[in-house]
């Protein structure tokens, strides 16, 4: 297929013996945006970083040729140890001010951060300010892990419109982490529910039925049928 | 004799100034406990280098790198926490060098005698402390990114363990240039103190790193021309003037937030 941006065939992975993900073969067109679903510990965040190229694994993990790829982190729990402005932080990656500048108007910074203290942003501005990190040099793909985790819920959907945006904008294909049922219905095209191993994959409608989530959730799901 | 005291304290500013560059890069905690075993490994060194009548760095430097190696191999075997393999090789550190060393020659091993340094081994000192600094120059921004997040910084391409192995290197000359200075047991000092009083005050990362090399390098200075006229030890007096530093930025700064 011309537009097959990610191929990963047989993907297995293992942590200082334990086996942590097995059995994944899935596809990535460009413009896809795939949300990787399940509970904590399956393997969401390992998964991501395969993908990246930093984990040791077996089986096939294959990129469209000279691709780039921006990697959004979960957290940056060392950030506040050091005294970094946020130009300092684009500096680390040697931009010109002209491209940090428009990068952050472009992530929807009006006023003037840079001389802002990194320890000092909201969640919600460390957060765009990730995302505007990992635009320096115009990846054609981002990584996305968890993009919620600890914004307040104006913030939050400040964050998934912000993405689907830049995905217009930059013609993105983006790899989604979350825990979020609602984004995944909402954003994605692409869906994959893991539990270490592949439990579905497919479009969002087709494949998270009451059944699949049961399979992924176990307990959890059953705990919030329940209570609703 | 005035051109000792003027080797003395040349080489002593460039040593204070460069430990302290290098040691803003001791971002995350596992880097800081580093230094702390590796100044004490170096003890053993020092002693047989003054039983032996060689200098002072050189027998450190070997015991330095040694030290480096056996804290990553037990790391890796033990999955121990630094804290305990610190207070292990601390203590082992000392205790081998007790043995080799009568107790009245301890002194200069533990805290060192910059007031020594001939004339060629202070040029000697002041060129591996300007190629430190130019390496660290080099490296100084992957290594940032690197404390902020490894998986970051991997997926920047960076080759993390080449860094670190890199950084490590530079620590290990770092300590036993400072084991002449200011001994084995006061090294991390120089390296952790003036970081941690330019952190407490600077807002960027160039107040951070040029405030850490201008402190340090000044603490040297007043720790030596305080020992010309007191007669203590050079080194303890370096150190004791880092700390009153530090104290007073933790005042400072706690005005500048009451304001």
């Amino acid at each position: 297929m011309e537009n097959l941006i990610l191929k990963v065939k047989d993907l297995q992975v293992e942590l200082e013996g334990e086996r942590i993900l097995e059995g994944l073969s899935f596809e990535l067109k460009e413009g896809d945006i795939l949300t990787i679903l399940g509970p904590n510990g399956a393997g969401k965040t390992v998964l991501l970083k395969t993908l990246l190229g930093i984990l040791p694994k077996k089986g096939e993990v294959v990129w469209k040729k000279n691709i780039k790829i921006g990697y959004v982190p979960q957290r940056l729990p060392f950030i506040k140890d050091v005294p970094l402005s946020v130009k300092d932080f684009f500096e680390l990656k040697k931009v010109s001010e002209a491209e940090r500048e428009s990068i952050l108007k472009s992530v929807g910074f009006q006023e003037n951060i840079s001389k802002k203290k990194m320890g000092e942003l909201s969640s919600g501005q460390f957060q765009r300010l990730l995302i505007a990190w990992s635009l320096i040099g115009n990846p054609q793909v981002l990584l996305f892990d968890e993009p919620t985790t600890g914004i307040d819920i104006r913030g939050e959907e400040t964050i998934y419109s912000l993405l689907t945006r830049l995905k217009k904008e930059r013609n993105l294909t983006i790899l989604l982490v979350t825990h979020d049922l609602s984004v995944v219905f909402k954003l994605s095209n692409y869906v994959i529910c893991l539990n270490r191993g592949m439990i579905c994959q497919g479009s969002p409608k087709e494949v998270l039925t009451p059944e699949s989530l049961q399979k992924i959730y176990g307990q959890e799901i059953k705990y919030y049928q329940h209570n609703d | 004799m005035i051109s000792q005291f003027f080797i003395s304290l040349i080489t002593g500013i460039f040593i204070g100034g460069v430990a302290a560059y290098l040691g803003t890069l001791m971002l995350s905690k596992r880097m800081t406990l580093m230094v702390d075993p590796l100044g004490h490994l170096a003890l053993p060194g020092a002693a047989l280098a003054l039983i032996y009548g060689f200098n002072l760095a050189l027998g450190a430097f070997p015991f330095v790198v040694l030290g480096m190696i056996l804290i990553w191999f037990l790391e890796i075997k033990t999955k121990l926490p630094t804290e305990a393999l610190t207070a292990i090789v601390f203590s082992s550190g000392v205790a081998i060098s007790f043995l080799l060393l009568p107790i009245e020659q301890a002194e200069l091993a533990l805290v060192g005698d910059v007031s020594q340094i001939g004339f060629y081994e202070g040029i000697i000192s002041i060129l591996i402390i300007i190629f430190v600094f130019w390496v660290i120059r080099r490296i100084y921004s992957k290594m940032v990114l690197i404390n902020v997040s490894e998986d970051l910084a991997k997926s920047e391409g960076i080759n993390v363990e080449k860094y670190n192995f890199i950084y490590l290197f530079l620590i290990a000359i770092i300590v036993a240039l400072g084991v002449k200075m200011v001994g084995g047991l006061l090294t991390a000092a120089l390296v952790a103190i003036p970081a941690s009083t330019a952190r407490n005050l600077s807002k960027n990362l160039s107040q951070y790193t040029l405030g850490a090399i201008i402190l340090g390098a000044a603490s040297s200075f007043v720790g030596i021309l305080l020992f010309q006229i007191t007669k203590f030890p050079a080194g303890p007096l370096i150190i004791i003037t880092n700390a009153l530093i530090f104290l007073l930025s933790i005042v400072f700064k706690n005005k500048e937030k009451s304001f």
